[in-house]
């Protein structure tokens, strides 16, 4: 399977994928100022602190997304990311107490207890959510005169479904659900992204030796 | 809060109603804007008129007097929330460490120090341009005992609760009636603030909530406090709680405090012997809606 998939079934579910990664990065980012603002607080560094460590690992994850794509490309990767990230978010929900205690305690500046526990906190996960996006462009690409379109439709969901989790979870999901359950919600997102992707290639491969 | 900024128009304007009104709707068009400045939190404006100084937040939503001085007489109170908070002082009326969140112009810590001159007094301010004004135009002293610390209320509350230390009177005036800081809401900030209050300290807070943010307050407030004084005056829009650890006192010790303090506030325009009778532990709110808590804290959302 070292060719990229040309399956349309398994493009939409990559694109459905990538919507739901944008999604999930912006909404984990909009509720990280309420998980930090009980040690750090609502200063306007603590969002400095927020996004300089979201676009870090974002940038990284690019880097190393589009690196891992030129070495066999396969949706059994591309899912395994979204498994991965489902995995380093749930941190989030359980450790981010004593996390931001030990690191309340160890650095007194709010700025750089604020940085310190984000890079704990969001680093890993949304690096491997950062890694998605030249992957699946990656997997998407049948040739290269298709590649500016399909980079083009890659940002376009992406980005549509970090405005729209930025809206959501701003708006309406911190009125309804408790940041943990929302985060809950996203896992369970990831998660569905991850196992959706798994079967359409399984399905798709079964087809193909047919 | 609307409330108050009607009347403290009132009380500078005897004009009839329509001209009233429409000095509402045009922002100082009596009152000179002396000092403009923008910080990263907010516009500030400091507007005077005849001998009225008024402090604006974030004018653009139309005025908004967050505090005003008569330069004349700088003592007295002219807001009605200003003048309620000293309704703490009946249920402890000798403090001796004082921690107050949210500078403004600086008038109540000022009027503390002044009725207080032993006490111990720390004072929150997130925005380091809010002390530049109060110090520049609002005549905010400190001393020796007297520190402002630019600093989220709730981190510096947090390590004053990690490094032991205690205050006996303390005021939450964090909120300003256009944003409402949501982590300083939750239960888990209470239990903080808890931490730090001595046995006998008292906690003031004026929080300016209304409709459904103002039942989700006073449920939190009662989970972590119980029986409180929800303190409300006539003409005046907003509440003030007034919590304490051990049992409240009775009417008669908030009488009789009342009596001791009247003449030192005078100055301050503060009708104290009217204050014991408008104490009441009685709940207003509806008590079936939820506790606000570091997960679930919409304030904003909630008004």
């Amino acid at each position: 399977m070292s060719a990229p998939v040309k399956n349309a079934l398994m493009n939409k579910v990559i694109v459905c994928a990538a919507f739901i990664n944008g999604f999930a990065i912006m909404a984990i980012e909009l509720l990280g100022g309420r998980v930090l603002s009980p040690y750090f607080g609502t200063s306007v560094y603590v969002w400095g602190s927020i996004i300089t460590i979201f676009m870090l690992s974002l940038s990284l994850g690019y880097l190393w997304g589009g690196r891992l794509s030129s070495r066999n490309p396969n949706p059994r990767t591309f899912a395994l990311f979204f498994f991965l990230s489902a995995l380093l978010s749930l941190p989030i929900i359980f450790f981010a107490d004593p996390i931001m205690t030990e690191v309340f305690l160890a650095i007194e500046d709010p700025r750089y207890g604020s940085l310190v526990s984000a890079v704990l906190l969001y680093f890993l996960p949304i690096c491997l959510m950062g890694m998605v996006s030249p992957y699946s462009i990656r997997l998407l690409v049948s040739s290269e005169e298709h590649s500016g379109r399909m980079a083009g439709l890659l940002y376009f969901v992406s980005t549509l479904g970090s405005a729209l989790g930025t809206l959501m979870t701003s708006f309406y999901f911190v009125l309804w659900f408790e940041i943990n359950q929302i985060m809950w919600g996203i896992v369970a997102g990831l998660l569905c992204s991850g196992i959706t992707i798994l079967i359409v290639h399984r399905v798709s491969s079964r087809q193909a030796a047919e | 809060m609307k409330a108050d900024r009607l009347n403290a128009r009132m009380g500078m304007l005897t004009l009839p109603g329509l001209l009233l009104l429409a000095s509402l709707f045009s922002a100082g068009v009596k009152a000179e804007v002396i000092h403009e400045e923008r910080s990263v939190y907010r516009n500030i404006i400091v507007t005077q008129e005849g001998d009225r100084r008024c402090l604006i937040f974030n004018a653009v939503r139309g005025e908004r007097n967050q505090t005003c001085i008569a330069l004349n007489d700088p003592q007295e109170m002219l807001f009605h929330y200003t003048r309620m908070s000293m309704a703490g002082l009946l249920v402890n009326p000798n403090p001796q460490s004082i921690l107050i969140a949210g500078l403004g112009g600086g008038t109540i810590p000022t009027a503390l120090r002044e009725l207080y001159p032993e006490a111990a007094i720390d004072v929150l301010e997130i925005d380091q341009a809010v002390v530049n004004v109060a110090r520049e135009y609002f005549q905010y002293v400190e001393d020796d005992d007297l520190h402002t610390h630019v600093v989220d209320a709730r981190v510096f509350i947090k390590r004053a609760g990690l490094e032991g230390r205690k205050y006996d009177f303390i005021m939450l005036d964090a909120f300003t009636g256009e944003y409402i800081p949501e982590h300083l809401l939750t239960q888990e900030f209470l239990e903080e603030v808890m931490q730090i209050m001595t046995p006998d300290a008292v906690l003031v807070a004026n929080t300016f909530s209304t409709s459904n943010l103002y039942s989700h307050e006073s449920v939190t407030y009662r989970a972590v406090f119980g029986e409180f004084f929800n303190f409300k005056m006539p003409g005046s829009g907003n509440r003030v709680i007034i919590a304490q650890q051990r049992p409240l006192p009775n009417m008669g010790q908030l009488k009789q405090n009342a009596n001791a303090l009247q003449a030192t506030l005078r100055p301050y325009g503060v009708p104290i012997l009217e204050f014991p009778n408008r104490l009441t532990t009685r709940a207003d709110w509806d008590e079936s809606l939820r506790v606000l808590t570091d997960q679930f804290s919409p304030g904003n959302l909630l008004r």
